[in-house]
This record gives C-alpha cells, sequence and structure tokens, in this order.
C-alpha cells in the first residue's frame, strides 16, 4: 500500500512517501504565501523520489499550521503525528518534542505512539525556530552558523526577555556591552531550550526522548534541552523536519 | 538602496518650553525623569509648573540616557544652570541608574499622579502604552494608586510592536495612526497574541492584495483589543474617561479601533 504525508508548515511544507510501511520518496519547498501551491509541489517532489504517481497513493494524511489547504486529506493533528512519527523512529519513545518555525510542542506516549498528555506553544514565537532567525539577524550571524558558534562559548549570560521581539533589543544592548558573539549565541540557544523544557516537563520527562522538527539540526539548541533536562542522550531521525509528515502518513494508513 | 535603510520606527525627538513662565521667578525647581525601555523623558517644573521637557530615544547605557533628556529639558530653558535643581525623582525602567536623583518611584505611581495633576481628580483609570509594556492603572482622586495590571512579557500591543510593523510596511511611525483610517470598512484584527505571528500575517495580507492601510488597520485594531483585553480585567470605572500616557500617545490608530477618543 502506498500512503503520503504532507505538513503545511508555517515556514516549510513537507511531503513523504511511504510504501509498505517504509519511506520511498521525500519533498520539501517554502510555503511562503502560496500554501495550495507548496502543497501541490512538495507532494510532486516526493512522487518523483519515490518514483511513484500520484494516482498511486491510496490515502494520504494532512498536518501542520496549513492543513485545512490540503484537499482531500485525512487531517490529523500535530500532537497526533509526532506521537506516531516518534513511535515510527524509536519504538521505544516515551517522550516526543517538536520545535519548528513558529510553534513547539512536547508529547508523552504510550508503547504504540499515542498521545497520553501533551503542552503546546502556538500564541508566542518564543521557543521557537523563529526566536534563533531573529536573533541571527540581530547577531548578523548567518543562521547554520548560530549553533556552532554557540558551542564554542561555556559562559552562563541569562537572556531575559521571554518576547523574541523584545530579546532582539536585549541583544543589542549585549552587543553594544561588547559581550562576544559566541557567548550571546549560547544564551540565545539556552533561552529558546528553556522554552522547550518546560513543555517537556510538564508532560514528564522519561528515559527515551525524542526530538523531531527543523531546529533538531540545531547542536546547541539539542546540547542546551539535553543540560536543562540533566539527560545523557536526546534520540534525533535522520531528517527530524519531516517527523510530523511521516506521522500524517501513518496516521492515513492506519485510518 | 538608501531608501532601503531607512528607519521607519525611528519618531521624533522633541524639546518644548513654556513660553508663559521664567524660571527665574521659581522658588523650587524640580525634576522628573522617566528612562523607559525605549524613549526617555524630563520634564522641569518651577513651583509645581511644567517650565520644559524633553523626550528622547534611550540608549543603550541608561545614565547617559537619563543626563542627556535632562539637557535636552535644560537647552529649552534660557541660561538655567544645572545646579538650580532642587530635587529629582527618577523613574522608569531604568530609574535607579539615573546619577543625579534624589529619590527614584515606579512608573506605576509616577503615571498615576501625572494624570491626576494634568487632568484632575476625576481620573480614575490610567492606560499606558509604552515601549515594551502596557499599564492599566486604576487610581483615586488624589492620584494614588489603588490597583494596576500590566504586560510585559509580550511585545503584542506595545509600541515596540507597532515600531516592528511600521518598519516592515515602510510607513514612517507617526503616520501609522492617520493611515490605518483611510480604508473603506475596517478589516478583521490579524493575530494579536505575537508580534512575530502577526509580522507574517500581515506579509501574507500584502501578498494577498491588501493595501498598506487596511494592513495597518487590521494592526492597530489587533493592538486594540490585546490593550481593551488588559483594561477589562482591572475594570473601568464608567463615568469616568480614559486617559493615555506614554509614546503611543500620538497614534490615534489603536484608539479608534475602539471608539474611544
Amino acid at each position: 500500500m502506498i500512503t503520503a504525508g504532507i505538513d503545511c508548515g508555517a515556514k516549510n511544507t513537507k511531503a513523504v512517501i511511504f510504501k509498505d510501511g517504509k519511506i520511498i520518496g521525500k519533498g520539501m519547498v517554502l510555503t511562503g504565501f502560496d500554501q495550495a501551491g507548496a502543497i501541490k509541489e512538495s507532494l510532486e517532489a516526493a512522487c518523483r523520489a519515490a518514483g511513484v504517481s500520484e494516482k498511486d497513493i491510496e490515502k494520504f494524511g494532512g498536518t501542520g499550521a496549513g492543513r485545512d489547504s490540503i484537499k482531500g486529506a485525512v487531517i490529523v493533528n500535530d500532537i497526533k503525528a509526532l506521537g506516531k512519527a516518534a513511535n515510527f523512529f524509536f519504538p521505544d519513545a516515551r517522550t516526543a518534542a517538536d520545535v519548528g518555525a513558529e510553534e513547539g510542542r512536547a508529547a508523552k506516549l504510550d508503547e504504540r505512539g499515542n498521545v497520553v498528555d501533551f503542552a503546546v506553544n502556538e500564541k508566542c514565537a518564543a521557543g521557537a525556530g523563529a526566536f534563533i532567525e531573529a536573533m541571527s539577524r540581530a547577531l548578523e550571524t548567518p543562521l547554520e552558523d548560530m549553533g556552532r558558534l554557540a558551542l564554542t562559548s561555556d559562559s552562563d549570560i541569562p537572556i531575559n526577555a521571554q518576547c523574541v521581539i523584545f530579546a532582539e533589543s536585549e541583544v543589542v544592548g549585549l552587543i553594544h556591552g561588547n559581550i562576544e558573539k559566541k557567548d550571546i549565541s549560547k544564551a540565545i540557544h539556552d533561552a529558546i531550550a528553556g522554552r522547550i523544557v518546560s513543555m517537556i516537563r510538564r508532560v514528564g520527562v522519561n528515559e527515551s526522548v525524542v526530538m523531531l522538527g527543523g531546529v533538531a539540526y540545531n547542536p546547541a539548541f539539542v546540547k542546551a534541552v539535553k543540560t536543562q533536562l540533566n539527560i545523557e542522550k536526546i534520540r534525533i531521525p535522520d531528517y527530524p523536519e519531516f517527523g510530523a509528515a511521516v506521522g500524517a502518513a501513518i496516521a492515513a494508513g492506519e485510518q | 538602496m538608501a531608501e532601503d535603510k531607512k528607519e521607519f520606527w525611528r519618531w521624533a525627538e522633541s524639546s518644548w518650553n513654556n513660553p508663559d513662565l521664567d524660571w527665574e521667578n521659581a522658588n523650587i525647581i524640580t525634576v522628573g525623569i522617566d528612562v523607559g525601555s525605549v524613549s526617555s523623558q524630563a520634564v522641569i517644573m518651577g513651583d509645581g509648573k511644567i517650565l520644559s521637557y524633553g523626550n528622547m530615544r534611550t540608549g543603550s547605557h541608561s545614565p547617559k540616557s537619563a543626563i542627556n533628556a535632562f539637557n535636552f529639558a535644560l537647552d529649552a530653558l534660557i541660561d538655567m544652570p544645572e545646579d538650580r535643581m532642587d530635587y529629582c525623582v527618577s523613574t522608569g525602567y531604568g530609574r535607579v541608574n539615573v546619577p543625579f536623583s534624589d529619590r527614584s518611584i515606579t512608573e506605576i505611581a509616577c503615571h498615576a499622579r501625572g494624570a491626576n495633576f494634568i487632568y484632575g481628580p476625576e481620573v480614575r483609570t490610567v492606560l499606558d502604552v509604552g515601549g515594551q509594556d502596557i499599564k492599566v492603572i486604576q487610581c483615586d482622586d488624589k492620584g494614588k494608586v489603588t490597583n494596576f495590571l500590566m504586560n510585559d512579557k509580550c511585545a503584542a500591543g506595545t509600541g515596540r510592536g507597532m515600531e516592528v510593523l511600521a518598519d516592515l510596511l515602510g510607513v514612517s511611525i507617526n503616520e501609522v495612526g492617520d493611515r490605518s483610517f483611510n480604508v473603506k470598512e475596517e478589516p478583521r484584527a490579524v493575530s494579536s497574541t505575537c508580534v512575530v505571528y502577526a509580522k507574517s500575517e500581515a506579509a501574507g495580507l500584502l501578498r494577498k492584495g491588501w493595501t498598506t492601510e487596511e494592513v495597518l488597520a487590521a494592526y492597530c485594531r489587533a493592538m486594540a483589543e490585546r490593550i481593551y483585553s488588559l483594561i477589562e480585567r482591572v475594570g473601568v470605572v464608567p463615568e469616568f474617561g480614559y486617559r493615555r500616557h506614554g509614546k503611543e500617545q500620538g497614534n490615534n490608530g489603536p484608539v479608534n479601533a475602539h471608539g474611544w477618543s
């Protein structure tokens, strides 16, 4: 059976194609302001990569902020997708977190990937990828370098502002105060990690913690989460940004 | 390219002096300094009447910002020496960093007393929309604070949020309010929970063909809703009006969006 999952996120739209429980193709495009276009393009890209035609897809699931624009899909909420995906990548996962461009969420799972409890942040961009993006502009450092730069610092400067907009002014203040960029970058990562850590704590920390979403690529963020949770290991799949799309495909297939 | 770099959020600094009063005739000269997160103000008073004031942007150094604002107000008075100052009170988030201050008082208490001084004893509710926070203050007929609520965790509804939008839309901050009225019908509000979300929403609306004025109106409405929910939580003594304080005083967009005046 061929199934597909589409995650129309605030920043990127991702599509995956499944065949008999295995991922055989992926596609990702910028969401921009044309959600329908991004959905179509990402699905086409995934089909090309998988070598299948869209007609071959028996079931497909849609999730993400723009999920209502995914015509004909089984709509899967973000939390359910997160649970299914974490369970797919790591069957013993009991706590899963997803940090995307504008939202962060954490869920406690049972042995089948069903959600037992969850916490979301969808009211405020603090604790999401947009936070690091805004700070990389303030620091005039490319986004890709932010994490590596932070890893070279062992200072402990707090960022007091919760709000992204206020934190930006605070970072400008630190720059004026001649604090080194690497130390500011570490402070930024510690701050955003703090937001997701409090969500993970709310649902409960288990020994097997899984992290999905594009921000999981950032090594300084992951390190800060581990330090603050006081755990040795966080499990991250290859291509964590496709997590929600994978979850949507699985949930649709189960219907 | 130079046009691209224009800082639309930059509001004009200003100073003023009272042409009807002469500082030399005053027995006691008092000074109030408010070092805010975005702007710093100094007011010089002679025997309880305002002689002059200065309003400037706050720099990265609070003591320097206080001195600059004071000098700006001082320069508006002809030849008044600094040492004529008898007493100085500092307020605002940088109030403990004002080097020549005799006493520092919270801006909440100062707003209530200020509204009472300017508008008289009937003022009961003071709304302060500042650079980085919103405060709703209730006071008695003496201008003493009886209750207050503030939001300082989130930029939604604050002056800084409006600056971010002015920059995005390329509209000078002074024109945001007036231009937001130039719409045929008032659009629904953009996200009133987060400025980051409102910003991407606004960019999306522009692509959809909304006019700059419509986006401004949608944003002003969101700002007003945010502020209004805070006011509702404190409650308003109905027969008395609102008095606006703070930097957003010059911007009527959010005010009109809720039919205030």
